[in-house]
């Protein structure tokens, strides 16, 4: 069985895709590892690409908006990417909305969203949290 | 017509029912989106037999109800039990970290959902989803 998921470095952004059926243990390791990198990295953006998921259950949903909390007050942003419809439709029957988490329909709409999200916030200084008011494919709260 | 009882005894349990139940999904010929409502359903309660049930066993029969082709899944602990299996279905009642949608989340992603539980005695989910 595989024991990390490996998380690739690219300019400020991190990227990772979950490939495997992940149990719930290799969950929380990547948790730590990606916040860890995180800030080795100083990375701005982390994609997650969940195409490969064939299932996301209440503890996968409940670590990728862990994720992208953590993330959040780290300053990096976050986009999951990919998601299967059948898995879409499974979440929101079983009752989670990942309410605060950016989500795009493929790795290029992610990477697009993130360079513009990361820009806009390097534009306005620091001030503003909040992104750009439309391209944002984000499930708000 | 097959059928396996499968040991849930770690977290590691879990993705192999989680494979098992697709396998029986995909004989009985249930559609992708019905695939993924019943494995994801077997994940949640698998997973609170074994962090609130002290593990157990999950029994996968690809069977027939009606005249159409079903899985059904009986998971089963020798835990605590569940004192009030009312208030334990209510979406976001946990007892304990979780977010309190296994039972409740479960109930809704399958066809038929029945409970047998007791203060003290264990747990017995089974689960049906029909094409």
């Amino acid at each position: 069985m595989v024991d990390r998921i490996p998380i690739l470095k690219m300019g400020k952004y991190l990227l990772l895709s979950i490939q495997v059926d992940m149990h719930d243990q290799l969950a929380l390791d990547l948790q730590e590892d990606l916040t860890e990198q995180i800030v080795r990295h100083k990375a701005k953006g982390v994609l997650i690409d969940i195409s490969a998921l064939e299932i996301v259950d209440s503890f996968i949903g409940r670590m990728l908006s862990h994720i992208a909390n953590v993330s959040r007050i780290l300053d990096a942003k976050v986009i999951v990417v990919g998601m299967q419809p059948a898995v879409a439709i499974t979440l929101v029957e079983l009752g989670l909305s990942l309410e605060g988490i950016a989500t795009a329909l493929n790795i290029e709409k992610g990477m697009r969203w993130l360079e513009s999200s990361v820009d806009d916030d390097a534009a306005s200084g620091e001030s503003e949290r909040d992104e750009q008011p439309d391209a944002a494919p984000e499930a708000g709260n | 017509m097959n059928n396996q009882t499968l040991p849930l005894k770690q977290e590691t349990d879990i993705v192999l029912i989680r494979q098992k139940v697709r396998k029986a999904a995909e004989e009985a010929r249930l559609g992708l989106v019905s695939q993924t409502k019943i494995v994801t359903a077997a994940s949640e309660i698998a997973r609170n037999a074994l962090i609130y049930g002290g593990g157990g066993e999950c029994r996968i029969e690809v069977t027939s109800r009606d005249g159409r082709a079903a899985v059904r899944l009986v998971i089963s602990d020798r835990g605590p039990g569940i004192a009030d299996i009312e208030r334990a279905l209510v979406d976001g009642y946990s007892t304990g970290t979780g977010l309190g949608l296994g039972l409740s989340g479960s109930r809704r992603l399958v066809d038929d959902f029945a409970i047998d539980s007791a203060a003290g005695s264990g747990t017995t989910v089974e689960l049906w989803k029909w094409k």
